[in-house]
């Protein structure tokens, strides 16, 4: 008879899974952080703004100013991951489709957190050659 | 899919654009969604300034260049109101977390809340970088 219960009707009563909410609280964490990383990011904008080269390269050679943009990128990237998951999983109702963008968002969050973290990384780190 | 199995809970259904009458609370959610993806948008932009600095003076002329035309000024007071809106409904999400503010009445307030402050930070932030000379 097990057969013609529901998922959730098998489910219930029998207590949490115990992994279950990592999701809901990776994404409340990283929202917290990015509240003051967002603040600061606006700010910084606005004083880049308009600036040269030079003046780019020097600011983001401050050991201050580099921590903080790769910590807004890495929480950034990884909060939007998070958020474009349910987005997928919310409107995609194909399996190999949502599968598929699922693993595109995943991916495509990864190499763009490791490709702006390094360039920060070179230029904050780098001796001026070009 | 209302008639569930004798002795299951009723599920609840998702609301509908074109049934459920129009309110601030349903437009907050639809534009957090919506500013959270503009923003997805936003972070790509900010690998594009760090990648092009990393590339050498003519990339880096040639990105703020793009960013500073008329299309990319456009682009970029959009994101603005997106971050300040998204920042503002993540509030209200921290705050419902708490257990609190979901009474009508304050969940309506909240909403207008962040709709106006972005709008008034947005614009803020951007008078004030004209008036330092950064338009």
């Amino acid at each position: 008879m097990a057969g013609f219960r529901t998922p959730l009707g098998r489910a219930r009563g029998l207590g949490s899974a115990k992994s279950g909410v990592g999701h809901f609280i990776g994404e409340r964490v990283s929202s917290v952080a990015l509240v003051p990383l967002t603040l600061w990011a606006v700010w910084a904008a606005v004083g880049l703004a308009g600036g040269s080269f030079d003046a780019a390269v020097t600011w983001l050679r401050s050991p201050i100013n580099a921590s903080l943009t790769i910590l807004l990128a890495i929480t950034s990237f990884y909060h939007m991951q998070l958020g474009m998951r349910v987005i997928i999983e919310d409107y995609i109702e194909r399996h190999a489709t949502k599968a598929a963008l699922l693993l595109l968002n995943l991916f495509f969050c990864w190499a763009a957190g490791v490709l702006t973290v390094l360039s920060v990384l070179k230029v904050a780190a780098g001796g001026g050659a070009y | 899919m209302a008639d569930a199995t004798p002795g299951l809970r009723a599920r609840p259904l998702s609301p509908h654009v074109q049934v459920w009458r129009w309110h601030v609370t349903m437009a907050a959610s639809i534009l957090t969604r919506a500013t959270g993806s503009a923003l997805y948008g936003g972070a790509l932009l900010l690998m594009g300034w760090a990648l092009a600095l990393a590339s050498g003076p003519a990339a880096y002329d040639n990105y703020v260049g793009l960013l500073g035309s008329i299309p990319g000024k456009i682009v970029l007071f959009g994101l603005t109101l997106s971050a300040f809106y998204h920042l503002f409904a993540g509030l209200r999400h921290l705050v419902w977390d708490s257990g609190k503010g979901f009474t009508p009445a304050v969940a309506s307030r909240s909403a207008w809340a962040a709709i106006g402050g972005a709008v008034v930070a947005s614009v803020a932030v951007w008078v004030v970088a004209g008036l330092m000379g950064k338009l």
